[in-house]
């Protein structure tokens, strides 16, 4: 199978300005983070609020500039692409929003919502072909007939029927991959599990390629092969979502495992044994980003960052685990100092 | 005697778009010294439910009917004066978003002291020596109450507001939400803390939340609310184990499980009535892959079964059957929904 997508060594940073003593911080949103997606799988990214999972998608979207690194799509560096080429590259990589209520304008009706992209991507010669493209799209999203729903302003919707105009149109482009950020978290319940299985199977019958951000790990076992947990703007632990589900070795990985709640009320409890802190994304310390709330910490950790390596069928980014590649941990550090 | 006990409670909102029933009916009862999860989706009216209780109900809602009450006094009935006695004395709120409504420019630990002496008359160093204590309550260092609202996490806030709530030792509390905003471990944590001071101060805890596992890690009792109604109650071990409403039994099939081997997902097609327009028979029967005639003409009424479990079904008498089937039969109306108008 090939890489769809190839992120090497990927760097976010913001300069903050300003403060009582015009003091410069530097916001580190994504820190040296590099991954590849394979064309056909999907891909989680897991971790806390503020981790830079969003930074993360927004940048292989090119939606926003990194400060360093290089991102491949398809084979092909994506930071140069510019005017036609861009925009191919627009059509073939989408992204579904979080928030349904928001990613629609408001006084835009559904058909006019969804004809915005294939003008703008020169799709279909005509009217009609155009708004067939609108039909056969809503269809496919369980949206039934389509004719009821073109005239329907985003408000006269249910948050279901919203996200799922939302994937329409993503989809009306023929996408390759597919970006979904919390494609959920604003739907109840009870309405989730369809927006789910909906985009289970557009995945399989497309052969698409995704990148599913969410906090919640359950979702991503049932949506992704391979998840990728992030702390402060790194990758702790990388590998197939089941193993680091039932076997997390990062000490992250387990307190975020142990820490979700289990709908069984009959379910042993577990203890979660990591300190609630404030991480911030300015300072970062020299060793693992994670040290500070470690309950495992180690002298090294606090002196050297520990890097993605081989465990088993997962990396991790860990100093409790040996290197299995037998690379020496000071290479790995002078490596780290030399950039 | 339950400590807390709503009855035929009864709600409506006067609105541009004419009256919103949120609250149709509802009877629920808070035992002494437990946990009770109220558990349902937006716009169920769960929230309306707990700001009636504690008598902060927006102007434009009116209670049609009902009680409630608390060790036995009808607190509806109450001047206004004697329910300010009662809300933080005796009951007391974290509401949704509380740990956002901090002041910024005051230091926590000032404005907890405020507060205390707003509320409960209390000095200013008897209210310092009681946020001291109740800091250490919820597990914050003491040296925190210097620090500004920014300067703490979500999950500290979070601790801040339900060390507020608990200020004048109320016997029952009632939290709205109170891990929603939080990141997992953090949620986690608040959890274990709200489980602990239940338990240590024998409270009777009303939770409120969209998310049955929380009900599950937290909770002794749930109630399930559906369009403004409890459509099943019971213990959590029963009403997770054995549901006997098709609600309930929908509900554990809809979302993803961490663990191995589990099934597809299989959706509540649908959405909520909406609350504005007159309903008539069962909420849910248009949600609902067991419904008979009886359903769209005549409302079920909440009936007791054996150990204490009660739901709002016309069949409730075969809930062990159908739950046998719902899993199958909620993925055969999602099928046909699919295929038509939803």
């Amino acid at each position: 199978m090939s890489v769809l997508l190839e992120v090497t060594d990927l760097y976010k940073e913001y300069p903050l300005h300003g403060g009582v003593l015009g003091t410069r911080r530097t916001v580190h949103a994504v820190n040296g983070i590099s991954f590849t997606v394979h064309s056909g799988n999907s891909l989680g990214l897991a971790g806390e609020s503020g981790c830079g999972k969003t930074t993360t998608a927004r940048l292989v979207l090119k939606l926003l500039q990194p400060t360093g690194g290089v991102i491949r799509f398809a084979g092909r560096d994506i930071a140069g692409l510019v005017g036609d080429q861009l925009l191919a590259f627009r059509r073939q990589a989408q992204l579904v929003f979080q928030n349904p209520y928001e990613a629609l304008n408001p006084r835009f009706t559904v058909l006019r919502a969804l004809l915005e992209p294939l003008i703008i991507h020169r799709i279909g010669t005509s009217a009609a072909q155009r708004v067939g493209k609108v039909t056969d799209a809503l269809h496919r999203v369980h949206l039934n007939p389509p004719e009821l729903f073109f005239l329907k302003y985003p408000h006269q919707l249910s948050g279901g029927q919203l996200q799922r105009v939302v994937i329409a149109r993503a989809l009306l482009t023929d996408p390759v991959l597919l970006v979904a950020d919390e494609p959920v978290s604003m739907l109840d319940v009870s309405i989730r599990a369809g927006v789910l299985n909906l985009m289970r199977e557009i995945e399989q019958e497309r052969s698409l390629t995704s990148i599913y951000i969410s906090h919640d790990l359950a979702l991503l076992r049932y949506m992704c092969t391979r998840t990728a947990v992030m702390y402060l703007g790194t990758i702790c632990e990388i590998g197939p979502t089941a193993e680091l589900i039932e076997h997390p070795r990062h000490p992250y990985t387990q307190a975020l495992v142990s820490a979700v709640p289990d709908p069984d009320p009959e379910a042993p409890r577990r203890a979660v044994r990591v300190a609630d802190s404030v991480p911030t994304p300015f300072h970062l310390p020299p060793g693992c980003p994670f040290a500070d709330r470690c309950p495992e910490v180690m002298d090294i950790c606090r002196h050297v960052r520990p890097l993605l390596h081989q465990v088993g069928s997962v990396e991790v980014a860990c100093h409790l685990y040996p290197d299995d590649a037998g690379q020496s941990r000071e290479s790995a550090s002078s490596a780290q100092e030399a950039r | 005697m339950a400590q807390l006990e709503i009855e035929d409670l009864t709600i409506q909102y006067q609105t541009s778009h004419g009256f919103v029933h949120a609250v149709r009916g509802v009877t629920l009862a808070v035992e002494r010294g437990r946990a009770m999860g109220l558990v349902g989706e937006s716009g169920c009216g769960k929230t309306t439910l707990a700001r009636a209780v504690i008598g902060v109900l927006p102007k434009n809602a009116a209670i049609l009917g009902g009680t409630v009450r608390f060790d036995g006094e009808d607190l509806l009935a109450l001047s206004a004066d004697a329910q300010n006695a009662y809300r933080w004395r005796r009951i007391a709120m974290v509401p949704q978003a509380a740990m956002d409504s901090l002041d910024p420019v005051y230091r926590v630990g000032d404005q907890m002291i405020e507060t205390m002496q707003l509320r409960g008359g209390l000095s200013r160093e008897q209210a310092r020596d009681l946020s001291q204590r109740l800091f250490a309550q919820v597990g914050l260092e003491s040296s925190r109450t210097r620090l500004y609202p920014h300067e703490l996490s979500g999950g500290m806030k979070q601790r801040v507001v339900i060390a507020m709530a608990l200020a004048l030792s109320p016997q029952v509390l009632i939290a709205d939400e109170p891990v929603t905003a939080l990141d997992v471990i953090v949620q986690h944590q608040v959890l274990r803390i709200l489980r602990e001071l239940q338990k240590t101060l024998h409270l009777s805890l009303l939770l409120i939340t969209h998310d049955i596992s929380v009900v599950a890690d937290l909770c002794d009792d749930v109630a399930v609310m559906y369009a403004g109604r409890i459509v099943e109650t019971g213990s959590v071990r029963q009403v997770f184990t054995a549901p006997q409403h098709p609600y309930t039994m929908g509900l554990r099939n809809a979302f993803p499980s961490l663990r191995a081997g589990a099934g597809p997902l299989v959706p509540i097609e649908g959405f909520p009535p909406d609350l504005a327009r007159p309903l008539q028979g069962c909420a849910f029967a248009p949600r609902c892959p067991f419904v008979v005639d009886r359903c769209w003409t005549e409302d079920p009424a909440l009936l007791p079964a054996a150990g204490g479990q009660a739901s709002a079904c016309h069949r409730a008498s075969e809930a062990a059957l159908l739950r046998t089937q719902a899993g199958e039969a909620f993925a055969r109306l999602s099928a046909t929904h699919l295929g038509s108008t939803q």
